[in-house]
């Protein structure tokens, strides 16, 4: 990491000591995810999501185009993740950083090749026009765990999107205007949400949700991805400090926890835009 | 003498203009001050934030960003990040990183340097500020030559604030330290680049204290106090259990 960018001895030397008498920075337990705040925008599909300061936005859109000739009847999911200098001094614009590559990834796999989205459903006309849905991604603020958060907001955005409906006549389709007939909802098959987590001192330590400080300090991390079924969608662990199955359990069942909750925070904020919109 | 309107402070945007005649004797010399600009007869806002005034003499904006731009004179918290022979190279937040010649401090000579590792934190003065050139500290007063607080600072925990955040803490009589000041010892530096270091004997204090400070940016002195009891009460609850 640029010397810069890396937090001086005295913040380092706090944080362990800290966590090794399981207190956290901010005040916060270590098994505390922080506040989560979902806004959703006026358009369909347009959200923000807060996970303590860190701050992202996603939008997604529509557009009909041909499909793979090997695959007649998919249509396309696409995720797009820019992580702009104002959400901190260490991304550069124009320049992929290494978060950026890991986000995008891991949003790929988690919302993509889980089948959370049924991309058979996007199919119009086999082989000539399917639909292609693209998440555009945005990093606004980044105070850590960009991944959680970019999770979350990307599903609440697949959620909360509709699509327009069309009509078939002799192979050519029509899509109707919005105010001749309601969009539709995306076909989504379960919730799939990312919890992190931070490991430290050999993997004594863990934190789960960590801000910027202890992102930027971590021994190293993991990163379990399931939906409110209990279904284990992701395991993610790059690189950092090994770990003992019993620590990788443990996790998994802490993660299930968050992952119930957060669902249940997302259809309450999907349920109070739907009666805004009456 | 001409009558002069009692002036309200009032919120501002960048390039709003300001006529200053209904407030001035035609004597006054008056004063421009940061964040607004005097050009063709003008006086031009060139920064968001609320208009303040000091006797009707002194006009400034009071705008809180969170970048630093180094001034003269003013004291910052830096992060060392290289050292050669003769200098350090700091980072204070600001575009440039700052040098700081291993001479400047207290006691210092050819021979007798100042061991610091990199990623120590340092008090340090700003003893050059260009913005074509990079800013230059200093960890001795500019008067006495004597170090006077300046210094690595050991131990403790740095938070990073935004700029009208540490104007405010520097104010000897600000609400939230003098109400954090009658339950806790501590002892702290505010560097005006954003960045303020608490240091306290025991590691929970001084989280209740940075978190107190950074929450206390846009509460009222009363509202201050009020979080202050319930943050002690809570620890005192916490100690018991």
């Amino acid at each position: 990491m640029n010397r810069e960018l890396e937090p001086s001895i005295n913040e380092k030397n706090f944080l362990y000591n800290a966590l090794r008498q399981g207190k956290r920075i901010d005040g916060r337990g270590i098994y505390d995810v922080r506040n989560i705040r979902i806004t959703f925008g006026n358009q369909y599909g347009h959200v923000q999501v807060q996970l303590g300061k860190t701050r992202v936005f996603a939008n997604v859109s529509w557009e009909i185009v041909k499909p793979y000739p090997d695959q007649p009847t998919e249509g396309f999911l696409r995720f797009n993740t820019e992580m702009s200098p104002m959400a901190s001094p260490e991304f550069e614009a124009e320049k992929l950083s290494e978060v950026e590559v890991i986000v995008s990834r891991l949003l790929e796999k988690a919302l993509r090749r889980s089948r959370a989205i049924d991309t058979e459903g996007l199919c119009i006309i086999a082989g000539e026009k399917v639909w292609s849905i693209r998440v555009d991604i945005r990093v606004l603020d980044h105070e850590g765990n960009i991944t959680d958060c970019a999770c979350i907001a990307a599903i609440a955005a697949l959620y909360h999107f509709r699509r327009p409906e069309y009509t078939i006549e002799d192979d050519e389709v029509t899509i109707l205007p919005l105010d001749q007939c309601n969009p539709v909802p995306l076909s989504i098959h379960h919730t799939p949400i990312c919890i992190s987590f931070a490991f430290f001192d050999e993997g004594e330590l863990m934190v789960v949700d960590p801000n910027l400080l202890e992102e930027q300090v971590k021994e190293g991390d993991m990163t379990i991805t399931l939906n409110s079924h209990k279904e284990l969608c992701i395991i993610h662990k790059a690189g950092g400090i090994p770990l003992e199955i019993d620590q990788i359990l443990r996790c998994t069942k802490i993660a299930s926890v968050k992952v119930s909750e957060i669902t249940e925070l997302i259809n309450n904020a999907l349920k109070e835009d739907e009666k805004k919109r009456e | 003498m001409s009558e002069t309107t009692e002036f309200q402070p009032y919120a501002i945007l960048p390039g709003e203009t300001i006529s200053l005649d209904k407030y001035k004797n035609d004597k006054d010399v008056i004063k421009i001050g940061p964040g607004l600009l005097h050009e063709k007869q003008q006086v031009t806002a060139i920064k968001a934030g609320t208009l303040k005034n000091h006797n009707n003499q002194k006009w400034w904006i009071d705008s809180s960003q969170r970048r630093y731009v180094p001034s003269l004179n003013e004291h910052v918290i830096g992060k060392i990040i290289a050292k050669t022979q003769d200098y350090f190279r700091v980072d204070i937040g600001s575009a440039h990183s700052a040098l700081l010649s291993t001479l400047a401090f207290e006691g210092a000579t050819k021979r007798n340097k100042p061991n610091l590792e990199i990623g120590a934190l340092v008090y340090a003065r700003v003893s050059l500020a260009n913005k074509d050139m990079e800013p230059e500290l200093e960890c001795i007063s500019a008067t006495t030559g004597k170090a006077n607080g300046f210094g690595e600072l050991k131990d403790g925990f740095l938070i990073k604030c935004s700029l009208g955040l540490c104007r405010s803490l520097l104010n000897p009589n600000t609400p939230i330290l003098t109400a954090l000041g009658e339950h806790f010892a501590f002892e702290t530096a505010v560097g005006m680049n954003g960045r303020v270091w608490i240091n306290t004997p025991d590691i929970s204090n001084t989280i209740l204290l940075s978190n107190a400070i950074k929450n206390s940016e846009f509460l009222s002195a009363k509202e201050i106090k009020q979080m202050v009891k319930e943050l002690v009460k809570q620890s005192e609850d916490d100690m018991e259990l």
